[in-house]
């Protein structure tokens, strides 16, 4: 299983995090899954930039009103909630301790995109119980 | 009485309270979520006190944050 994006939306998560320096930036990500059966790609069709509400280059939280917004606009579409993405403007695409502690949902995906190097790096990893595992991710140019 | 839960209508007794909500949907890790009722967030302190009323739509939302 592999999470798919489209590259206009890598493109897009990757302005909103230059654009967004020093602070962190966040947002969620919705789609549907591949197929029908639990091992088949997931694919990002939407990205929702939101507010982090911590304004910080630490530490993101997602603005409630926006993200329930964010939730509303994807039933509507009847897409699907997939996890979330934030970045690191100067540490490694790797979840931190305090990614992994707030890491409530087992059935989301976290994305997170560095730009600690010369290069963005996006990485997208599943989270439970405190256990990291990286996921496949690809930058599609057609989904 | 019928409520929206998440866009979905679900029938439950009248008198249900925002606090009784949370627990009838077994929601999970509930110290990290945050409930709106008809597009107003409750505040916490609040839930066990907030009756909910007919056609009500409430919607469940776990904090999501961390740090780099």
């Amino acid at each position: 299983m592999a999470i798919r994006i489209h590259k206009t939306d890598y493109l897009a998560l990757v302005a909103q995090a230059q654009d967004g320096l020093p602070q962190e930036v966040c947002g969620l990500i919705a789609g549907q899954r591949q197929g029908d059966d639990q091992s088949g790609d997931l694919i990002i069709e939407k990205i929702y930039p939101l507010t982090n509400v911590d304004a910080s280059p630490e530490h993101f939280s997602l603005e409630p009103r926006e993200q329930l917004a964010a939730v509303k606009d994807m039933r509507a579409r009847g897409l699907r909630p997939l996890g979330n993405y934030h970045s690191h403007p100067a540490t490694p695409a790797r979840p931190s301790a305090e990614d992994i502690r707030l890491a409530l949902d087992p059935a989301a995906t976290y994305l997170i995109l560095s730009l600690a190097g010369a290069a963005p790096v996006l990485k997208a990893f599943h989270i439970e119980s405190g256990q990291v595992r990286e996921e496949v991710l690809t930058v599609d140019e057609y989904l | 009485m019928n409520l929206v839960i998440a866009g979905q209508t679900k029938e439950y007794p009248e008198g249900l309270t925002v606090s009784r909500l949370i627990e009838a949907e077994k929601v999970a890790t509930p110290q990290y979520v945050s409930v709106s009722l008809n597009d107003e967030f409750v505040k916490s302190g609040d839930f066990g006190s907030t009756v909910l009323r007919e056609g009500d739509s409430v919607e469940f939302l776990y904090f999501m944050g961390g740090g780099g």
